[in-house]
């Protein structure tokens, strides 16, 4: 018996053979997978400083509240940003399945513009907070506030970085398999990001209101 | 929306994460996920600042509405269904919500029961005070 | 210029830190030294150091847990000998700073580089080859995953040698680990220490899940996987829930010394209990990702040796799953005296004693398969019939800490102290040195000396109990954890017998050392020519000892459970076809040291971070950037092994010679 019959054929695909029994799956399964529990291990990490934020939003030590601080008109701009952003890291990764390469510059391009302008707002809302005497080691619900919408920024500037980086490697190694696999991982970093964002979005500045 | 007579895949152990069904990502499923979010963001954004709605029912609202929003983006742009060809994906997503509303919803419970038996901060009495 | 680093930090002034950091720097200088005059650098570069193979990552975690053991070991030794001196108005000879750092590191030590890398170890090696294919999911991450752990193990050891290390016992709670009240860099190098390690950790989990799930031979459905892979996997699931919370509160208090923020600080409205909440979250899946593969090994120790199958197969894998999901709602039983109040505290009490259900159906399962059997009590079985009883007592005493009122009065006891040694002990190192003499010969071609081990195990058996039952009364009677000197001198006999069990455990140590050696020197005569010295039932013993790098030349075609067992029974395991098959190329992953360079620079980032030297920290990070970039425009990863080399191979196996 070669090696060719105990794997996945699928021209002569037994029937009614579950999927569990098919041998072992794809490197493309693998690494999506694998990759799709890293992300869920991230939201995990990010539960955590929710549930440091939900604790500590009212330790406000004589300090400002929410209420005073945030700004919705901002807010609801970097949303669009974001959201607008995981659109079109669709269609990149729909360029990509077509290795169309334009497109998936056209689209990657706007991606990372999209990002960059959602870091852009966060950063400069940061600054403002600051410069009011709202810094992070003023109260306990500053400290968990930077820290919460902090770490996603950080998360959002790093999958910037690996845009970037995956853009460069299309341009010099160009649509191999092992790229590809990371192109899609990093379409399902960038739409996880978007699902944390809603998140920060509810419980923190639209949260605030109460 | 996915075309449920497409074949479920031919990959050992089930389809990976973001592959829809059939093997091909769609346009209209991304702008379709992007239109429904788009509806369900602004509708947060609005139930925020309204006095249409009963004060107390604002937060579950709030709620509801970012689930929906997640649930679209876990459909229409991550492409995790139900059937056979996704359990392992499902089922790990299942899992890692678990996990986060314990965390989450554990800790909220646990520390107000702390807090209850505590002597008031500075902050609540400062509030008593008001 | 160096932050906070200075002249000082080397304790030329404390006798027992100076003289056992000399020792340490002398042994490993005797040891490079050696290697280097033997030539075997080139060798342990390309075969070991960047090798992906999780054969060797297996064996070098098991001996990375097995060398920290020794340094863990000796603070409990040290320990011992304060407590079993300091009673009435005696000081001992080691005072509250160094006492307190002592209990720190060992608990560190134990839990993240004993225990740990050692069950980490045991399922590296094994998964693949249990469930027939040929490498884990990925196996670069698995080097890197290993050398980060190891960057973990070389800082927390620093801290012997340059600095401090926390004095604030193993899970630094605030206020204390604030920088307040700890303002030296002893909680900075349990920090990034455990940050770096934890990265490495959680790897390994995302790994181990997707190897489990999506690489198995064909037929290899769930309910055909041994128990093994199981056990595993509902460990490694709770790697992949847990550690990110741990990751996350840790960074907060990073964030709170090195930033100023107020997440725990008494002052800012910080609170010290959500910190307490929140690493208990953590906390108490770790010991369940540390016991459940211990579980999986005896029950692949049992069945093997009674002869039998696995009994209640099914009930076994919801057992399994039942904890990994229940092991998620007891944690406040950790914090029962914080003040939760009474009906928090029962709801938690009694899902900690629901959770002592399924393990229990797996301890009937296992005296089932008992049951009946020709047992041939070799030193894996002893292990595990020890294991048996002394878990047992041990999951009793933790069902009667699960009691609120009862743990009101035995909470940071020396009850507390006796029940965790006894169900870990018991449990997870009975399990890891049954794992370690069951695989030896499968990893190295030759069994362990049988008496020595036996011998092993009889000393680390009676040495728990001499070691640990007095702590139990000694709690009773109200003495509590993490003394440095103690007033009733009522107490101080039972520390002098806890003393002697440690000198019986020290011995039992040393024995496993001396099997070692010995059979390394016996090994011509001890060789394991078969591949299967045990008659075992599952895959990994139908290949060579050692197995080759590819672990299968064709993959196994799974019928049931117990698939080598199957196999055998049919014939099919060693009969020769009529025609010889025709092998393939197989293709393998090159060898790359990027694991043992990222971790390279992960030290000197965190060594950075904890003497605040911001410019060898930026150094230390855009090291590990330019390499991660590397490392991503390298495309020439795989290698493909002739087909003629596995013919060879395999013709060599199948005519009776071994290697």
């Amino acid at each position: 018996m070669s090696v060719a019959d105990t794997l996945t054929n699928p021209a002569n695909e037994p029937v009614g053979v579950p999927y569990s029994e098919r041998g072992p799956a794809s490197i493309e399964t693998v690494a999506s997978f694998g990759f799709w529990l890293f992300l869920l291990s991230d939201v995990v990490m990010f539960s955590a400083l929710f549930a440091a934020y939900a604790v500590l939003q009212d330790h406000v030590a004589g300090g400002p509240d929410g209420l005073k601080l945030f700004n919705r008109g901002y807010v609801l701009a970097e949303t669009m940003c974001l959201l607008i952003s995981s659109f079109t890291c669709g269609l990149c990764a729909l360029a990509i399945e077509r290795r169309a390469t334009a497109a998936f510059y056209l689209w990657g391009v706007i991606t990372f513009v999209l990002g960059a302008s959602f870091i852009g707002l966060e950063i400069s809302e940061f600054l403002r907070m600051i410069r009011e005497g709202a810094a992070p080691e003023r109260s306990a619900f500053l400290s968990a506030f930077f820290t919460l919408v902090g770490c996603h920024g950080l998360h959002v500037s790093l999958g910037l970085a690996w845009l970037a980086t995956m853009m460069a490697q299309v341009g010099t190694l160009g649509f191999r398999p092992q790229i590809v696999r990371r192109l899609l991982c990093f379409t399902l970093f960038w739409h996880a990001l978007d699902i944390v964002w809603i998140g920060v979005f509810t419980i923190v500045y639209l949260g605030a209101r109460w | 929306m996915t075309d449920l007579t497409e074949q479920p895949t031919h990959e050992p152990q089930g389809r990976p994460p973001g592959v829809e069904r059939g093997g091909h990502g769609s346009f209209l499923t991304y702008l379709t996920g992007l239109g429904f979010a788009i509806v369900l963001t602004l509708a947060s954004f609005w139930a925020a600042g309204t006095n249409l709605v009963w004060g107390p029912a604002v937060p579950v609202l709030l709620a509801a509405l970012a689930v929906g929003q997640m649930g679209v983006h876990v459909v229409f742009f991550f492409n995790i269904g139900s059937g056979p060809d996704s359990t392992n994906n499902f089922l790990a997503l299942a899992f890692g919500v678990f996990v986060v509303g314990l965390v989450v919803f554990g800790s909220l419970l646990i520390m107000a029961n702390l807090d209850a038996n505590m002597m008031p901060s500075m902050d609540q009495l400062m509030k008593m005070q008001r | 210029m160096f932050g906070k680093l200075t002249w000082d930090a080397i304790p030329f002034n404390q006798p027992i830190p100076m003289a056992a950091s000399l020792m340490v720097v002398v042994v490993i200088l005797a040891i490079l030294g050696y290697t280097f005059a033997k030539g075997w650098w080139p060798y342990l570069w390309r075969e070991w150091i960047t090798s992906v193979d999780h054969k060797r990552l297996g064996i070098m975690y098991a001996v990375l847990a097995l060398v920290m053991l020794l340094r863990g070991f000796t603070d409990a030794i040290m320990m011992r000998s304060q407590q079993a001196v300091a009673a009435g108005g005696h000081q001992g000879y080691l005072p509250p700073e160094h006492y307190d750092q002592i209990f720190s590191a060992h608990g560190t030590i134990m839990i993240f580089f004993v225990a740990m890398p050692f069950v980490i170890g045991l399922m590296n090696f094994v998964l693949p080859l249990q469930l027939g294919v040929r490498d884990v999911a990925f196996p670069v991450l698995n080097s890197i995953s290993f050398w980060l752990t190891c960057s973990g193990a070389l800082l927390v050891n620093m801290s012997l040698m340059i600095g401090s290390f926390a004095r604030t016992g193993w899970l630094v709670y605030p206020p204390l680990s604030e920088l307040a009240f700890s303002p030296d860099v002893g909680v900075d190098y349990y920090l990034w220490s455990l940050q770096i390690s934890g990265v490495g950790t959680l790897m390994t989990g995302i790994n181990f899940v997707t190897t489990i799930l999506k690489l198995r031979a064909p037929g290899m459905g769930y309910m055909r996987m041994p128990v093994f892979c199981w056990t595993a996997l509902a460990s490694n699931l709770l790697i992949v829930a847990a550690f990110p919370v741990l990751t996350a509160t840790l960074a907060m208090l990073i964030l709170d010394r090195y930033l100023g923020f107020h997440f725990f600080t008494n002052d800012g409205g910080g609170s010290a209990m959500m910190f307490i909440n929140l690493i208990w979250i953590w906390g108490h899946p770790e010991v369940y990702i540390l016991v459940l593969p211990a579980f999986g090994v005896y029950s692949e120790v049992i069945a093997t040796f009674a002869r039998k199958p696995l009994f209640g197969y099914r009930s076994m894998v919801a057992a399994t799953l039942g904890i990994c999901l229940l092991s998620f709602m007891v944690w406040l039983h950790h914090f029962f005296t914080m003040g939760a109040g009474a009906d928090v505290n029962a709801f938690f009490g009694v899902m900690t004693m629901v959770i002592a259900v399924p393990t229990g159906v797996k301890v009937f399962n296992w005296l089932f398969t008992l049951y009946g059997g020709r047992v041939h009590f070799a030193s894996p079985v002893l292990w595990s019939l020890g294991f048996i009883c002394t878990f047992v007592i041990g999951g009793m005493t933790g069902v009667l800490l699960a009691i609120p009122p009862a743990d009101f009065v035995l909470h940071n006891s020396l009850f507390l102290v006796a029940h965790f040694h006894n169900v870990i002990i018991g449990g997870v190192l009975f399990g890891a040195f049954a794992g370690y003499m069951y695989w030896f010969p499968k990893a190295f071609g030759f069994q362990l000396n049988e008496p020595l081990g036996k011998a092993s195990f009889w000393c680390w058996l009676i040495g728990f109990y001499l070691a640990f039952f007095p702590l139990y009364a000694l709690g009773l009677m109200g003495a509590t954890r993490r003394m440095q000197h103690y007033d009733n001198v009522e107490w101080q006999p039972l520390m002098l017998v806890a003393m002697l069990g440690a000198l019986v455990i020290l011995t039992g140590i040393l024995l496993i050392i001396l099997q070692l050696f010995v059979s390394i020197r016996q090994r011509a005569k001890l060789a394991d020519r078969t591949g299967d010295p045990w008659q075992g039932r599952t895959l990994e013993w139908s290949t060579a000892s050692p197995p080759p790098a590819w672990n299968f030349a064709l993959l196994p075609q799974v019928h049931g459970t117990d698939a080598y067992w199957t196999m055998k029974q049919a014939g099919r395991a060693t009969s020769q076809p009529a025609t010889p098959p025709a092998y393939e190329p197989l293709e393998v992953p090159r060898n790359t040291p990027v694991g043992v360079i990222l971790a390279f620079f992960s030290v000197i980032a965190g060594f950075a971070l904890i003497w605040h030297i911001w410019w060898l920290a930026i150094i230390g990070l855009i090291g590990l950037a330019v390499t991660a970039l590397s490392h991503a425009w390298s495309v020439d990863r795989e290698m493909m092994i002739p087909a003629d080399e596995v013919a060879a191979f395999e013709r060599a196996r199948a005519s009776g010679g071994g290697s």
